[in-house]
């Protein structure tokens, strides 16, 4: 077989991080933002947010996320009233630039991390996490 | 190096050996006479590993009839791709000809007319001959259960679960994996998974309270088979406490977790692994997407969605196996392990036809001794169908078993509106065949069968019916919950299935007056199988036995208050 597994891999990976979806954001999230990247561009790559597709229970979902090398990264439940979930900080003898943590969603809707790295740029991850009535399983 | 063609060495048992028998030509098909068992499990074995498959059986020990779904409509990259063709389109792609077996076992045109022909299928004590003719050949061939197997009759929820269990052992399973079984509650699931014979699998099942991974399932399981290293990695359903009621089972959490599944694989091809096998209760479409993003799987036998492929799928490396559900089909794939690596497989997809593989006489034993005990209960007649009524379930928007649970909701509960769920299991009832308790049982049977009534606003119903179609036509599979859509009585609706949630459903209208709903106006709805805990009212069994039993015959006419537009 010719096609290889990396390859694979690394477009599907390409493709979950370039999707952005636009948001309706609230205007703190914007704020948020500014506040956090001082208006500066924002990349992506280089960092991992890790949350369920569909929340189990909106009230406490678990959220994960990764950027080695960051000196700090920002997580904002876009939807939410109050959109801020926290700015993790981390200090130069940080074993690994990574938190966790459960936050509450009011609904459907994106969860976004910018990390800043040492460098001053800002990378960015998101992921819609849908909050769901269910009840229909097969 | 070998070709994509070698590589596909796929067939479908019955299709191959039996020629035309002519479309419409079913007065009298005789299965029994075209067909062998010879023929249904003739395989010329390959390579050095066997794997078997089953799943989603759903508790259903003995032979039934199961009418495959008229509508599976797929959505963005699946649009028009399997498992999302039916009827003719399906027959057409796999050169199944009209009339003949695989037609009756995969497609649901004239399934009336050829089950008379072709009789039911299924039945462990079946599946049985056709495990051990394989072991003939193959000794040490894994068998693998996919899950939803201790769920679904009178007797697995009388016993909760045991009699399945009982079954199930004698066919000695290798692996398993879960969905159903979790609503017999943690306790009980723990109860009989600490006593299995076999692994009990899973590599998404999390301790909810630390979110760490649960001590009570494996992620995987090395085997070493044919002398090739090999590894199963469990996938349970991904949305266990959406999906199902979470308060049953709140210790554990569950999620697709792809990260974690890579991380497996890495972990069991640096142990040596020759061979990485993923069973799988994702739901085929999910399946797919896990394969394109998850690298180092050979095999993934899917199941949940309950569809039933003749050939695998291809995506990457990786080869998706999807076996049916109720008993009906048996997948065998053998493989050619060499240097590490999966270099080929051949694949067939052997339907049960009861009539014809002959039942292990050891198995029948055991599954009749299960049912001893209820066997007034299991066989009481309370009524039968019209002889213009089939009554089925699986379809995307309606079957006509929901129809009547939805007719049998609303004169029993006194409502306006009527849901049912939209599951995929429950056997089919021919027309002119008597109704019997079993029969009621096998598309009603829950732990949580509470037929509640309440009050519900117009914009609450309509909330809920974007809410599951969301959950049925978002195009992104990883938010797909593989159920069909809530099966709806007394009120029609227009969906326009590329949408976005919340713009999908419209029109909706109550059946009884004709008018639009009201979004402010309140309705009595009556509905079964909700996930909240404390629902109140009796169990959907009673209701609908006391609607049939009342009705006498009944009749089910063609729904047509469901408009579908963008299939």
């Amino acid at each position: 077989m010719s096609f290889t597994r990396r390859e694979t891999l690394l477009m599907a990976m390409g493709t979950a991080f370039a999707a952005v979806v636009p948001f309706k954001a609230f205007a703190d999230v914007d704020g948020d933002i500014a506040a956090f990247t001082g208006g500066a561009e924002i990349g992506t790559g280089g960092i991992t947010l890790i949350a369920p597709e569909i929340a189990e229970n909106g009230n406490t979902v678990p959220i994960e996320v990764d950027a080695p090398g960051a000196v700090s990264i920002i997580v904002l439940a876009t939807g939410n009233p109050t959109p801020a979930v926290g700015t993790f900080n981390f200090g130069p003898l940080a074993g690994a630039q990574r938190a966790s943590t459960r936050i509450r969603l009011a609904g459907t809707q994106d969860v976004l991390a910018i990390a800043k790295m040492p460098d001053g740029s800002f990378v960015q991850a998101t992921q819609e996490v849908k909050v769901t009535i269910g009840g229909c399983g097969g | 190096m070998i070709s994509r063609r070698d590589f596909l060495q796929a067939s479908v048992a019955a299709s191959a050996i039996v020629g035309a028998s002519g479309f419409g030509n079913w007065g009298k098909l005789a299965a029994q006479q075209s067909l062998t068992q010879d023929q249904l499990l003739d395989f010329e074995t390959f390579g050095n590993v066997s794997l078997i498959h089953v799943t989603d059986i759903h508790a259903q020990m003995k032979p039934i009839y199961f009418r495959e779904p008229e509508v599976n409509i797929g959505v963005g990259g699946n649009k028009g791709a399997v498992p999302h063709i039916t009827g003719a389109d399906f027959r057409k792609a796999y050169g199944i000809d009209d009339g003949s077996p695989s037609h009756y076992a995969l497609t649901y045109n004239d399934f009336s007319a050829l089950a008379q022909g072709y009789g039911k299928m299924g039945g462990m004590d079946r599946v049985a001959t056709v495990v051990n003719q394989i072991r003939a050949a193959r000794p040490d061939a894994l068998l693998l259960d996919g899950g939803d197997t201790w769920h679904g009759s009178y007797t697995c929820y009388q016993t909760e679960g045991q009699d399945v269990v009982n079954v199930m052992n004698m066919l000695k399973p290798d692996a398993m994996t879960f969905h159903w079984e979790f609503t017999l509650g943690s306790d009980r699931v723990r109860d009989i998974v600490s006593d299995l014979p076999f692994a009990a699998l899973g590599q998404n099942i999390f301790d909810a309270e630390w979110d760490e991974p649960s001590e009570d399932f494996k992620p995987y399981k090395f085997f070493e088979r044919g002398g090739v290293k090999i590894a199963v990695i469990g996938q349970a359903f991904p949305y266990m406490p959406i999906a199902n009621p979470g308060w049953m089972f709140p210790e554990y959490s569950f999620g697709i977790r792809d990260q974690r599944m890579q991380e497996m694989v890495d972990e069991v091809r640096g142990m040596g692994a020759e061979l990485v096998v993923c069973l799988s209760h994702n739901g085929f479409d999910v399946d797919k997407a896990m394969a394109g993003r998850v690298t180092g799987i050979d095999v993934i036998l899917a199941g949940h969605t309950h569809d039933a492929l003749p050939e695998p799928v291809l995506i990457g490396d990786t080869i998706i196996v999807a076996s049916g559900s109720n008993g009906k089909f048996v997948s065998r794939v053998d493989l050619d392990v060499r240097d590490g690596r999966m270099m080929g497989f051949r694949h067939k997809l052997i339907p049960i036809f009861s009539d014809v593989i002959a039942p292990d006489a050891e198995v029948t034993a055991v599954i009749d001794e299960q049912r001893a005990p209820f066997a007034a209960e299991l066989t009481e007649v309370i009524g039968k169908t019209a002889d213009d009524t089939l009554l089925y379930r699986r379809g995307n928007f309606n079957g006509s078993w929901d129809d009547l649970i939805c007719q049998a909701l609303i004169e029993e509960r006194d409502a306006d509106i009527a849901m049912s769920p939209g599951v995929r299991w429950g056997p089919s009832i021919l027309p002119g065949q008597d109704i019997t308790r079993e029969d009621l049982w096998n598309v009603t049977s829950m732990t949580y069968p509470n037929a509640y009534r309440s009050e519900m606003t117009g914009e609450f119903i309509h909330a809920i019916m974007e809410d599951v179609a969301d959950n049925l036509f978002n195009e992104d599979p990883y938010y797909q919950q593989g159920g069909d859509m809530v099966r709806v009585g007394g009120m029609g609706y227009r969906i326009d299935i590329n949408k976005p949630i919340g713009e999908r459903v419209s029109e909706l209208t109550l059946l009884k007056t004709g008018e639009a709903l009201d979004p402010a106006k309140t309705y009595f709805v009556a509905g079964w199988a909700s996930v909240n805990e404390g629902t109140e009212g009796p169990p959907i069994w009673d209701v609908v036995e006391n609607y049939i039993k009342r009705e006498g015959t009944v009749s089910v006419a063609p729904n047509t208050s469901v408009q579908v537009v963008g299939a």
